[in-house]
């Protein structure tokens, strides 16, 4: 079968077909500089302000599914495939608004306007999943949007407002839906796509194993899931990433699987998916994941981006390396098998030879007398890069400790376990007092750095105040915790 | 260029067919009053539903003309250095590029120093005093080339020392960018030497990006002789129409700024903006085509000017009870590389350093320092929360000190009658209102008795502590440069019965547009909706102030009636002699004009008087009254009054890790007779939550080279949504009316609530108290980020 050498999607209401598409070109330039559709506003240009927001619709199992993502850093030719919906589409052909709209007008939801857009987008998407929702739930779907001028009150009170004023079954959307699903399984023709604009290349693969064999044909390519690290390199650092390899329409990574003995995590799987399979085993989780970026990253960045990336303070190395997670590494029709702390080897160093690709992630699940914790400590709550992550992951027989696995990030060069702190524990009485005695031997684990985020000072005193914190926690849940 | 049908109206032509919404706003309005719109009245902002569907049209989005380029600036990476050689070859041969700019191409005078002091060149000159300092401008096709092309430059440096902060500034004996300022009443040495208790101390207080959601922008398109107009998201248009005049080398007649709307400003494109608008319109004149300049959100935080940091040193004498005898304080603030806005901010600092209190004897020195880093500038308030912070944290000391809740302290200082009522300037505070507004907090917030609950939770020793403050604001309305307080408008009325209103103000989110249509219509007693106002433009409205200082609707909104009551009493003459009667049975009324017993509808009455050739245009004009300030003195009535607010904050700590969630804040805040209560309510909201966030988690860093670390969102963290407090109850004082013949008595609301946020701050500080038994006073610096606070925890646990 011949290669596909344009790219297809709908756009609002219409097909929208490209024949030339470079490896950086980013789904807000183009709705902005040559569709001029200038509803949608660029704040940041790196995924942090939410004034890009617009809905992206994929078939998954069969039907479409919607998700509020960041233009400016989606990369246009991901989108092959899918249904854009941008602000311009919200408000009917006669011009009456949507009932999310109505309210933010109704609520005085703006002032200077410019983050408007982005929030009646997140708020629109927020409607259709859950068209009454909790105050906690709408601040949940609005950590990736930044307001400078209304203090957020007024857009709360529009959220919970727009309930009122319409339900999602008369919405566009909705109504649509079928015949949306119909055009987007037309376009679906199981080929390769290679497209370029110049001398810079994009390459989506038609499976999974095409994938495998794209990339061994093209070793030096970069590949690119949610393009929630990418995407900065080519905004902010101009980098030329061409030819790029996409990965985010690849139902194949896409797989979550429950077995008896583990939870089986395609490495394409976004957070947004991956909160369910692994918070019914690690409840825990559940607070921490919703603490990772924003709705929009959450719906974009992947969890083997996450661990492909290697950053020391990436949030899900950290946890996976206390749950014992393993990976599967591909090349070809090659796949090997490691302990995911070994994937990591120095700063901006992993364990990924040219060709090969993370393909999944193998998470444990609980055994009896283990007892698990997951934090995160940033400047702000929501929607920052840790200063600190740390996971603990110890199990306790008969009162004793037999085993600790807990690791940090932010803490060293790469997310790596605290190997002095795990010694001193595994033998001890399971007790505050060898908690306490294990987070003083955190000096001999680690050095941390001082920046931006934090002191190295604070990083060591935080992380040593959170064996405590993990003690408390494990006899009373909620007496050591800020409420939610 | 702009393409608004209405503005004012609260609901667009094209959505006419569109009900709901505007029904029921509309009719909420007319109850009130015979016209929709009038003042006192809740009216959403004009251009909401533009921005709820994303039509509001802001600078980016105006159509480009065909052949439109892009600009780019090239920004120092050093933070002091001579620049030994600046080659920029690979720059011009880079693909896409049309040419470059550098100072030797400016044709004009290379600087957009606002106070004519020369000491901020558009581009560097041979050395760069801090880092992102542009150097210089690439042309090209498009954005995007031109960015990558300025990448490619190749600059040499030869590295000179450099000084970051304020204090070391002053132990490098680095030079002022501006005099300094004292105030002085009293003898504060020897009333300090006689007071029974004393305090020195030193206070650490970060600066704060605007993060504006629309970034700094500027597009120029050359017309025929030296004529150039620029768009931009400038706050100050008649300032940048005269910096760009300058920088060109031409009269400012050949200039015309326009601004439609901006997507944020809070002071940060009050001068800022100058150097953007002078690089488009030289390269538009240059090439002879549209110049469009927006730099990327990095580049924007590291290039332009932030809130001021300060270190301020105070010593407070006190008696027994608390009440203070003298206060000394030195405010030194790291102002950058030029003088921008520093004066004035550093004197605001001062002005604000008494808060609500008053002091006996008192003796405060500003220090506006340089440093190399990026000039500070301009952001609400001004200086004055920093003034406002050290007040509150003297008040702090004192109550731990003498183990009295620190809203004790705080009633038995507050300005009162008997010889307590003047300030460190002189001028005596006729209107506080401040005792009222805190007392009634006090009892709408149920102060006292969830500070019992709160030492009493503390009490239990564990691992979350409580906290919880009432601070009150006191803050000067006017600018403290007297002749700023002076604005204009233009007032048309056509013959169909349509008005246009333009006035000096820019919007940027305060809804200063709706507010002065609803002046006009209330002068005229008109529907608003007949009112469509338009950009702000330089071409319309002349030599204008910035919208600043707060001051947007006391200025604009008093010229806007100027120009109605001018107009309308030229109709009143009409009237009279038309209808044979007194002018004194003329009236206005809704929508119509009743002359004796007749009634005629406002359209039908104006086309009478264009056809009897009266007049139905007016240029408006005011200037705030009773106002002067003699700086050498120190003394003077720089503000014609103060505006007062109050809040109460509770908040949560985990002494742990030092993070925290705010439970609940109470606000009452002071805007005296609103114009529009639900526009006003919002701008305390918003401001409440903009001073918490410059108190709490938004932090400059800079690393040792002078590189500014946190320049964007991804690293400096504004609230989010989920940092509001859990509770958040705000209230307007509606029994407040202005004792001045302000804008139907109101009061100006944009930079007073900023400091609510103080309460946020000071409650953490209590709930770090407990952990040492509120013994000492925890001296957190600012911003309280959570390593902030748990390291003054560790510290208090000694
Ligand atoms: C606003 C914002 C907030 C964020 N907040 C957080 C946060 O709170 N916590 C956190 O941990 N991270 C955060 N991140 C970063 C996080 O989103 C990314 O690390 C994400 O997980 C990467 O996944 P991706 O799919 O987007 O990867 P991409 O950006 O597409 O790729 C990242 C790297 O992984 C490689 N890669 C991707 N998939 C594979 C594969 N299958 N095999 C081999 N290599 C692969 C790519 O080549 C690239 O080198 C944030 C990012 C943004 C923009
Ligand atoms: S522009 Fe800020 S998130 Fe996209
Ligand atoms: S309304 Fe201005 S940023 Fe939200």
């Amino acid at each position: 079968m011949t290669h596909r050498t344009e790219i297809r999607f709908l756009l609002n209401d219409q097909t929208v077909t490209l024949d030339r598409v470079g490896a950086s070109d980013t789904l807000l330039d183009f709705l902005r500089l040559e569709r001029r559709l200038t509803g949608t506003k660029e704040g940041c240009a790196e995924g942090d302000c939410g004034a890009c927001t617009v809905l992206v619709g994929r078939l998954q199992d069969g039907a479409v599914r919607y998700e509020p993502v960041n233009a400016c850093i989606r990369f246009l030719a991901s989108l092959d495939g899918c249904h854009v919906v941008s602000v311009e589409y919200l408000s009917g052909p006669e011009g009456r608004l949507h009932p999310v709209q109505q309210a933010m007008v109704e609520h005085h939801g703006s002032q200077c306007g410019f983050c408007t857009p982005g929030f009646v987008m997140s708020l629109y998407a927020l409607w259709m999943e859950n068209p009454d929702p909790s105050e906690t739930e709408i601040e949940t779907a609005l950590q990736g949007n930044l307001c400078r001028c209304t203090g957020y009150e007024p857009i709360i009170r529009a959220a919970k407002a727009a309930t009122a004023l319409g339900t999602p079954a008369e919405d566009a959307l909705t109504r649509e839906r079928d015949s949306v699903l119909r055009k987007l399984e037309a376009l679906r023709d199981g080929r390769r796509v290679v497209i370029s604009r110049g001398d810079s290349r994009c390459i989506l693969p038609a499976s999974v194993d095409d994938l495998a064999e794209v990339l061994v044909e093209n070793p030096k390519a970069t590949m690119v899931a949610g393009a929630t690290d990418v995407g900065l390199w080519v905004t902010k650092f101009l980098r030329d990433i061409s030819p790029v390899v996409l990965l985010s329409h690849l139902d194949g990574l896409r797989n979550l699987t429950v077995g008896a003995e583990s939870i089986e995590i395609g490495a394409g799987v976004n957070y947004t998916d991956s909160r369910g399979a692994l918070t019914a085993d690690y409840p825990q989780l559940g607070a921490f994941w919703d603490r990772i970026a924003g709705w929009q990253i959450r719906n974009m960045g992947t969890i083997g981006g996450n661990v492909a990336n290697g950053s020391p303070i990436g949030d899900t190395p950290p946890v996976l390396i206390a749950l014992g997670a393993t990976i599967t590494l591909r090349r070809g029709s090659e796949r090997r098998r490691l302990p995911i702390e070994d994937f990591f080897i120095d700063y901006g160093k992993q364990d990924l030879a040219e060709g090969e690709f993370l393909e999944a992630i193998s998470v444990p699940r609980p055994t009896a007398g283990a007892i698990h914790a997951a934090y995160k400590i940033s400047k702000r709550r929501d929607e920052d890069i840790s200063s600190v992550c740390a996971a603990f992951n110890v199990n306790v027989t008969d009162g004793r400790i037999t085993e600790a696995r807990i690791a940090f990030g932010g803490m060293a060069a790469t997310p790596k376990r605290a190997a002095n702190a795990e010694a001193a524990l595994v033998g001890a009485a399971w007790s505050e007092a060898a908690l306490i005695a294990a987070a003083d031997r955190l000096e001999d684990d680690f050095t941390p750095l001082t920046d931006w985020r934090a002191s190295s000072e604070y990083r060591m005193q935080v992380s040593k105040n959170l064996f405590r914190r993990f003690w408390l926690e494990s006899q009373d849940s909620d007496a050591a915790r800020l409420s939610a | 260029m702009s393409t608004d049908k209405t503005v004012t109206a609260p609901v667009d032509t094209e959505l006419r067919s569109d009900p709901p919404v505007t029904d029921r706003l509309m009719r909420a309005d007319q109850d009130r009053s015979g016209i929709k719109g009038a003042v006192h009245t809740d009216l959403h902002h004009d251009s909401a539903i533009k921005h709820v569907t994303g039509r509001a049209e802001y600078c980016d989005d105006i159509a480009e003309p065909a052949g439109t380029l892009h600009a780019y600036l090239g920004l120092s990476t050093r933070a002091h250095a001579r620049i030994r050689d600046l080659d920029l070859e690979a720059v011009r041969s880079a693909p896409g590029v049309v040419g470059v700019l550098t100072a030797k191409d400016i044709p004009g005078v290379n600087d957009v120093s606002p106070t004519g002091l020369n000491d901020e060149p558009v581009l560097a000159d041979g050395k760069v005093e801090f880092w992102g300092q542009p150097i210089f401008a690439v042309i090209a096709e498009t954005r995007d080339a031109a960015r990558r092309a300025a990448k490619r430059a190749s600059v040499s440096y030869e590295d000179l020392p450099h000084v970051l902060e304020p204090d070391a500034a002053r132990e490098a004996d680095m030079p002022y960018v501006t005099p300094p300022l004292t105030l002085k009443r009293g003898e504060a040495v020897s009333a300090m030497e006689n007071a029974a208790h004393r305090i020195k101390g030193r206070m650490r207080v970060g600066g704060q990006d605007h993060l504006y959601l629309e970034g700094h922008i500027a597009f120029a398109i050359p017309g025929e002789d030296e004529d150039v107009i620029v768009h931009s998201s400038t706050q100050h248009p008649s300032e940048a129409q005269h910096m760009v005049a300058h920088v060109l080398g031409v009269p400012s007649n050949a200039v015309t700024v326009n601004v439609r709307r901006m997507g944020g400003g809070f002071g940060g494109k009050e001068t800022q903006m100058n150097l953007f608008c002078a690089v488009a319109a030289v390269a538009a004149k240059k090439w002879n085509r549209a110049v469009k300049i927006r730099p990327d959100r990095d580049d924007d935080m590291s290039a332009t000017g932030k809130r001021h940091d300060f270190v301020i040193d105070y010593e407070v004498g006190f008696d027994d009870t608390g009440r203070i005898q003298a206060v000394t304080g030195e405010f030194a603030a790291r102002c950058g590389f030029s003088a921008d806005l520093s004066g004035p901010v550093t004197d605001r600092a001062l002005f604000h350093a008494d808060n609500a209190y008053y002091y006996p004897d008192v003796l405060l020195n500003s220090h506006p320092m340089k440093t190399n880093t990026v000039s500070n500038t301009a952001f609400r308030g001004f200086g004055g929360p920093q003034g406002v912070i050290a007040a509150e944290r003297i008040m702090e000391e004192i109550a731990y000190h003498r183990g009295v809740d620190s809203l004790e302290i705080r009633k038995r200082n507050f300005y009162g009658e008997d010889g307590r009522d003047v300030t460190p300037y002189h001028q005596t505070v006729e209107d506080n209102i401040a005792p009222r507004i805190v007392s009634e907090l006090e009892q709408s917030a149920d102060y006292q008795a969830r500070r019992q609950a709160v030492l009493d939770w503390n009490a239990k020793g564990g691992i979350v502590r409580k906290g919880i403050a009432l601070t009150p604001v006191k803050f000067g309305i006017s600018f403290t440069a007297t002749w700023y307080n002076q604005a204009g408008a233009l007032l048309h009325i056509y013959s169909d019965g349509s008005i246009h209103l333009n006035h000096g103000g820019t919007e940027m989110g305060q809804g200063l547009n709706t507010k002065v249509a609803q002046v006009v219509a209330d002068e005229l007693q008109v529907d608003i909706d007949k009112i469509k106002i338009t950009k702000t433009t330089t071409e319309k409205v002349p030599n204008t102030s910035a919208t600043a200082a707060s001051s947007g609707s006391d200025l604009n909104g008093m010229a806007a009636r100027d120009a109605a009551i001018q107009i309308k009493d030229r109709l009143t003459a009409f009237a009279a002699e038309r209808w044979q009667t007194e002018a004194a049975k003329v009236r206005f009324v809704a929508n119509a004009v009743q002359i004796g017993d007749e009634t005629v509808p406002f359209a039908d009455f104006i086309r009478e008087a264009y056809m009897a050739r009266v007049q139905l245009s007016a240029a408006g004009f005011y200037k705030t009254p009773k106002i002067h300030w003699d700086r050498a003195t120190g003394k003077g009535r720089p503000f014609y009054y103060f505006a007062y607010g109050a809040a109460c904050s509770e908040v949560s700590v985990d002494t742990l890790t030092g993070e925290y969630r705010v439970e609940r804040t109470d606000i009452l805040h002071d805007v005296g007779r609103s114009l529009n209560p639900v526009i006003d309510k919002g701008q305390v909201e918003g401001a409440f939550i903009q001073g918490m966030g410059w108190l709490t988690t938004e932090e400059l860093w800079w690393d040792d080279k002078g590189q500014l670390r946190t320049h964007a969102p991804s690293t400096y963290k504004i609230p989010l949504a989920s940092d509001r407090p859990r509770v958040f109850n705000v209230a307007l004082a509606d029994w407040s009316e202005n004792r001045e013949q302000t804008i139907k008595r109101s009061k100006a609301v944009g930079e007073p609530p900023f400091m609510l946020g103080i309460s946020v701050f000071e409650a953490l500080s209590h709930a770090v108290a407990s952990v040492a038994d509120y013994s000492v006073c925890p001296r957190l610096d600012a911003p309280a980020t959570p390593e902030r606070v748990l390291m003054a925890i560790e510290r208090l646990k000694g």
